[in-house]
């Protein structure tokens, strides 16, 4: 018999190898092929799946302890948060506004990003990455439910919060989000990763969750920065990975750079006009500010991200085709955003309002070369239209890009008063962009992006209206039976703050919480 | 040189997360904002196990820095006594 030897334990590195290596098999039943159909079809090769490496080198045990930590820690403050009246230490109640926007509009993408990756850890051949891809399922997965969990409480007294799962379906600017996860879930599992790993979870997330859940601590929301740096904990490994799949996929044969360069520059402008809505949430939703869009796109995008393409170029990557017109949009797309939905807030299931003066100079202040000549002016027109009773809200429709479903509203590059069109006639069909890119990313696939489910064309072809709506009657009032058909509570989820019933119970509250 | 950062929650355990960067990296800055800490530094960046244990006597693993981690940018390389992040450019 043999001696028990005293054996050192087994380091990070070891341990993550007999995790993650020899585990797989050769199929015998059926040809590997037929049990991995997916994994060449969109022609990336590769020569040898163990080169694929998990930097941080997380065992399932070790994931589970720490993940288990983490949880721990969030319920408890959104306990705390819960029993204490949390609510009423926020800033401001137009702050809520933000989180219906998150809520509406972000969670939902985590419950994508759960399904593609629990699809990719399916298809692809190598062990260590479907490892990796199941764990970040099943982080996905806690995102979503600890943001259901955290924002419940919001939805107890505030209005707007209730039917996200009907919404996300059917409400104009919900398309958007929805569309650029729906792209990327159809995708092959190779583009997937490339689009959620790599360009919107490495280049963009921090934009996301560092500055704006730092914004939600200094507007006094612990519980929405406890789970906004809770799942961002998680997104460094996600960035992590994002950035090994991607040095593994350039190193595994020269035939893949160009394939995935061409999805950097699809991803990256994707997520950049998704991410347009950060903007606005930053600069005009958060009534404390931390800094501003366009500081956090300096140090995220431009610094962070220059740095990562500097590091790529080695493998031949370039910086994404958008580049230069996403950072020259820096200055303006926040605005952009915010007038649109200012203008459009009799549509939208959160509250926009007027801002006062010394915000009006904080936006100066940062934007000093965009601001005052091109949206204070039109900020303080509406603001005094407002003040005279006649509150702006748009009624006819826009136009939508087809390819990231935006209203044109962003305008060229190099002249901030000129609104950015493009077309497109494929197949008879005249098709409408918001740029040059989204024009190209259609012209690559159009077979994919004339199945895009545009709102507005929907609504005008009548598909918008719940079903036991009559719309040759008289009194026929087709925005409200679109409003309805979105499940919207008219007149409290949606339109102006001053005066809204959110704004009158949160002071009434507030006021009870400091005095008998 | 680009620049790597760790950025980690402002809590008392990340505390000494922080106080170990900057003593072991002298280049490295550390900026404050609403409830998180962001330490940054030229090219390269290097959190060790053994700082981190002097500065609180308690052990420390390296993956406890999970926990607290908000976010992370350059290639990391781990292993048991360290973490190191940093930028080929
Ligand atoms: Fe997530
Ligand atoms: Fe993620
Ligand atoms: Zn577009």
């Amino acid at each position: 018999m043999d001696m028990k030897v005293a054996k050192k334990k087994l380091g990070i590195k070891e341990r993550y190898g007999h995790m993650t290596r020899g585990l797989g098999w050769e199929p015998t039943y059926q040809p590997a092929d037929a049990v991995f159909p997916y994994d060449k079809y969109e022609g990336i090769k590769i020569h040898d799946w163990d080169k694929w490496v998990d930097p941080f080198r997380l065992t399932m045990d070790a994931y589970w302890k720490y993940q288990g930590e983490k949880d721990r820690k969030l319920y408890a403050v959104i306990e705390a948060f819960a029993q204490n009246n949390g609510h009423l230490n926020i800033t401001d109640a137009r702050y809520l506004s933000a989180i219906k926007l998150f809520w509406q509009g972000v969670s939902p993408l985590e419950n994508y990003v759960v399904q593609g990756f629990a699809r990719a850890g399916r298809h692809f051949r190598g062990e260590a990455s479907r490892v990796a891809c199941q764990m970040q399922a099943v982080d996905e997965l806690r995102h979503y439910q600890t943001q259901a969990h955290s924002i419940s409480n919001y939805n107890k007294y505030y209005n707007g919060f209730h039917s996200q799962r009907h919404m996300w379906d059917r409400v104009w600017y919900l398309s958007v989000p929805k569309s650029f996860g729906e792209d990327a879930l159809t995708a092959g599992p190779f583009e997937f990763l490339i689009a959620i790993s790599f360009s919107f979870e490495y280049v963009l997330t921090n934009l996301l969750f560092v500055p704006f859940m730092s914004g939600a601590a200094y507007n006094g929301d612990m519980s929405t920065v406890t789970f906004g740096f809770s799942a961002q904990s998680d997104e460094s490994r996600h960035m992590t990975l994002g950035i090994e799949a991607i040095k593994f996929l350039l190193e595994q044969d020269p035939a893949n750079v160009p394939i995935v360069q061409g999805w950097i520059d699809k991803w990256f402008w994707r997520g950049s006009k998704v991410l347009a809505l950060v903007g606005m949430m930053m600069d005009y939703m958060l009534p404390k500010r931390v800094m501003s869009w366009k500081e956090a796109w300096e140090i995220y995008a431009e610094e962070n991200g220059g740095a990562l393409f500097r590091d790529l170029a080695r493998y031949g990557i370039r910086p994404p085709k958008g580049w230069a017109d996403a950072c020259e949009a820096k200055d303006h797309i926040s605005h952009q955003v915010w007038l649109l939905f200012y203008e459009y807030g009799g549509a939208a299931a959160f509250h926009t309002w007027s801002l006062t003066n010394e915000e009006l100079d904080w936006l100066s202040a940062k934007y000093p070369d965009s601001f005052d000549k091109y949206y204070r002016p039109r900020l303080e027109f509406l603001r005094d239209k407002h003040a005279r009773g006649e509150r702006v809200y748009q009624s006819t429709l826009p136009t939508l890009c087809t390819t990231c479903q935006i209203p044109l509203c962003f305008t060229e590059p190099g002249d901030p008063t000129k609104i950015s069109h493009r077309e497109t006639v494929y197949e008879d069909e005249k098709y409408v962009f918001c740029s040059v890119h989204c024009q190209e990313i259609f012209c690559n696939e159009p077979e994919k992006f004339v199945q895009s489910w545009l709102p507005v064309n929907q609504i005008y072809q009548g598909n918008c209206f719940n079903p036991d709506v009559d719309p040759t009657a008289p009194d026929f009032d087709p925005l409200k039976a679109v409003l309805e058909y979105f499940k919207y509570n008219l007149g409290r989820d949606n339109g102006e703050f001053e005066g809204s019933e959110d704004q009158r119970n949160f002071a009434m509250w507030r006021g009870q919480a400091s005095k008998n | 040189m680009s620049k790597v950062f760790i950025i980690v929650q402002a809590n008392e355990e990340a505390r000494s997360i922080v106080e170990a960067l900057l003593q072991d990296n002298p280049h490295a800055v550390a900026q404050e904002s609403p409830a998180m800490v962001r330490v940054e530094a030229e090219g390269k960046l290097t959190l060790k196990r053994a700082t981190v244990e002097d500065l609180t006597g308690q052990p420390f693993n390296i993956q406890q820095l999970h926990v607290n981690l908000i976010s992370i940018s350059g290639h990391i390389d781990e292993d048991d006594d360290y973490l190191t992040v940093e930028w080929a450019n």
